[in-house]
């Protein structure tokens, strides 16, 4: 009974936060500051170790597939399978765990740390509104840095993949009848695909981690205890909610 | 009510002086309880304080003091009782547009990512209540002057001491210009030194701003250096409230065992 409980009280909690975070971007405009030092943020943390993962995602994709696909003697198609592959689901969901796990993390520690500190109180007494001085602005920063980082993610795996296919002598597809194949395959529609996936996995992963460190009482020991549970919480829900996304845009004729 | 000797007073801060202009609040609680779970905290205080006082409630640690504080600024809610500020129950919808109070928190509770400064500012800056950033900065930095920390304004508060802390949010208090000014345990983890500067600043304030000061405090010897009265809480109620003088003479068993060792020594 506790547990159900507590499932309704996070989920009640966390929709609500969802709610009145929609409602304070109204106040971009006036707040555009911060977005904007938040995107900073997102984009320091997470542009360097994208393009290291993308790469090799990209690159392992090849060396998985081609050598098969090269079996039927179809290894051309192996521009097109990475790129598919990334755009529609590697991609958004390799681009929202790493932003997960070192964006998600860090919002949730910095927050939970402010609980526990006071500040948030502290914002209260001053009659500035917690939600808009410091969920809207990690919010907007997440949904729009995740999509962009999608495709940064996206271009570089291209590159892996492509590189991985010409040097490995079992497909050996050269750069051009890749990218031509590639071009052949990924339409605008995948792509819109991939990136409506990261957008909402950018409102999961930013309202969970804003929730669960706002929501922290207690001492410095309960602020690791949030970074776990906001990491841990998000990944469970970004695999959770890609699945029914996938229903969606599958039943939209998006996928 | 006893006569405080002059405190010491540094003769900057014309600026913050000048823009305070909200006029000191009056006090009353009445009834007020509050439960956390089975632990009945407050169990029906009642407290009036007079516009321009500073009052101390003095109790020993868990008695209830700061979160008595808390329901004064709105941060907690009662079971029952009632609250109010200037003639006006702080839970009226439009309370926050007649009345602002400040509070120092027991942790200072500055934000470690933004300067002095920044920190100060903010109140200002998040109201927009000068259009020129130029006369936010000149507030901002008038009021740090009252509390000493006039070349401080670009540090961060990571390199600041716990008593330099304390005095920048008492600095980022007094620029919202409020009507009264709580203060939880302001001198907790300070040592002795750093204990009389803030109680020197207290008094201070008392003196050359004339706000209402609700100060929450374990420290009997704070309490009696800058009082007007002393309200003294045990077990969820004020058992004892009046002057120092009165404190000191008062036979309750309960207020000499807390406050008698302290003039014995």
């Amino acid at each position: 009974m506790n547990g159900v409980s507590t499932f309704f009280r996070v989920t009640g909690g966390i929709v609500s936060l969802f709610v009145e975070t929609i409602y304070w971007c109204k106040s971009f405009w006036s707040n555009a500051d911060k977005i904007m030092a938040q995107l900073l943020v997102i984009g320091y943390q997470t542009l360097p170790v994208g393009a290291l993962i993308a790469l090799f995602s990209g690159g392992v994709l090849a060396l998985q597939a081609g050598p098969t696909l090269a079996q039927f003697g179809v290894e051309e198609n192996v521009g097109g399978l990475v790129g598919l592959s990334l755009v529609k689901e590697i991609g958004p969901v390799m681009a929202a765990i790493l932003v997960a796990g070192r964006v998600g993390s860090a919002m949730a520690a910095e927050l939970a740390s402010m609980s526990v500190y006071e500040e948030i109180d502290a914002l209260k007494t001053m009659d500035i509104n917690p939600v808009r001085f410091l969920v809207m602005p990690r919010f907007i920063a997440t949904v729009l840095a995740l999509p962009t980082l999608v495709i940064y993610m996206d271009v570089i795996g291209w590159f892996g993949g492509a590189i991985v296919s010409y040097i490995n002598p079992e497909v050996h597809v050269t750069f051009s009848v890749y990218y031509r194949n590639l071009a052949d395959l990924v339409d605008f529609t995948a792509f819109v695909n991939g990136l409506i996936k990261a957008a909402i996995f950018g409102v999961i992963i930013s309202i969970v981690s804003c929730y669960v460190g706002l929501k922290t009482k207690g001492g410095p020991r309960e602020i690791g205890t949030s970074v776990t549970k906001a990491v841990v919480l998000s990944f469970v829900l970004v695999l959770v909610f890609d699945y029914y996304v996938t229903r969606i845009l599958l039943f939209l004729n998006l996928d | 009510m006893v006569e405080k000797p002059a405190a010491r007073s540094n003769g900057a801060g014309k600026e913050i002086l000048d823009y305070l202009s909200s006029e000191p609040v009056g006090v009353s609680i009445k009834d007020l309880r509050k439960s956390f779970g089975d632990n009945q905290v407050l169990r029906g205080v009642d407290l009036d304080i007079e516009p321009r006082e500073t009052v101390v409630i003095l109790g020993k640690s868990g008695t209830g003091k700061s979160v008595l504080l808390r329901h004064i600024i709105g941060l907690e809610e009662p079971d029952s009782g009632t609250i109010e500020i200037g003639g006006e129950d702080i839970h009226e919808p439009d309370f926050k547009k007649h009345h602002i109070i400040g509070m120092v928190f027991q942790s200072s509770a500055l934000f470690n990512s933004f300067s002095v400064e920044d920190n100060v500012a903010l109140y200002l800056r998040e109201h927009k209540i000068f259009d020129d950033d130029r006369r936010t900065l000149e507030i901002v930095r008038s009021a740090l002057g009252i509390v000493g920390l006039e070349e401080k304004e670009d540090v961060m508060p990571s390199m600041l001491s716990g008593g330099m802390k304390r005095r920048v949010a008492v600095a980022r208090a007094l620029v919202m210009n409020p009507d009264l000014i709580l203060f939880d345990e302001p001198t907790s983890g300070l040592d002795p030194m750093m204990t009389r500067t803030v109680g020197d600043l207290l008094r201070d304030l008392n003196d050359r701003v004339e706000i209402t000061q609700i100060v929450v405090t374990h420290d009997v010897d704070l309490a009696f250096y800058v009082a007007d009265r002393i309200a003294i809480l045990s077990n969820g109620k004020i058992i004892e409230f009046g002057t120092p003088e009165h404190i000191k003479r008062c036979e309750n068993a309960a207020v000499k065992e807390f406050i008698t060792p302290q003039f014995e020594q």
